[in-house]
């Protein structure tokens, strides 16, 4: 990859982490929330369907994980496992896909 | 290298961070499938499923801490606390651990 593409990725990378920071500290409260009384699959979905907000917040933060895992797995693909070039990064757009796929699949089954 | 903090915060965030990407389809799949998630429910009420479930909420706490540490080494323009920003990232991670073990 270009030296340009390089840096593309890495301003990615802090930006969606920024993002993340966000998504990551509300989502912590939810989970730390709605733990408390037990999970149940009608408390969920009494929060989450039909509510704009919920359904705009975890596509924000789905798509935001689309864009930082595959690039954080491309640092530690590379380093660790030694592979590099355009066969990793093509597998790594594969799992950027799949992630955007069954991450919207979820939103959507919680807000439908 | 080993023994400086910031090797021990790079290890931890890059761990967190793995194990969070391989956790993720998982998760989507689970929500996913909305409709059964009570019977998915009572299998995560198994001692092992919980605290694999402790595990995760830690590392995604771990890795909120440790991405916050790079973002601000990264963007902020002094760097003397470094190893202050280990010891916030690992402490944030324990304070969420705790919290998330007395509200299960």
């Amino acid at each position: 990859m270009t030296f340009r593409g390089e840096a593309r990725l890495w301003i990615a990378q802090r930006a969606s982490a920024a993002l993340l920071a966000v998504c990551v500290a509300v989502h912590l409260v939810t989970i730390i929330y709605a733990v408390r009384s037990g999970l149940s699959a009608a408390e969920i979905l009494e929060r989450t369907r039909g509510s704009p907000g919920w359904f705009a917040f975890y596509s924000v933060f789905v798509l935001a994980v689309t864009v930082h895992a595959p690039i954080g797995l491309r640092s530690v693909l590379s380093e660790w496992a030694g592979w590099r070039g355009r066969s990793r990064d093509l597998a790594l757009l594969f799992f950027a896909a799949f992630l955007a796929w069954i991450g919207m699949r979820a939103v959507l089954a919680v807000f439908a | 290298m080993r023994q400086h903090p910031s090797y021990w915060a790079f290890v931890v965030h890059r761990v967190s961070g793995v194990a969070l990407a391989v956790f993720l389809p998982f998760h989507f799949w689970a929500l996913g499938n909305a409709l059964q998630l009570d019977s998915f429910l009572a299998w995560t009420q198994q001692p092992l499923v919980k605290f694999g479930e402790w595990l995760i909420v830690v590392a995604l706490a771990a890795h909120l801490g440790g991405g916050l540490r790079v973002l601000a080494l990264e963007f902020l323009p002094w760097r003397n606390w470094q190893k202050s920003l280990a010891a916030a990232a690992a402490a944030f991670a324990v304070a969420v651990g705790l919290a998330f073990a007395l509200a299960l």
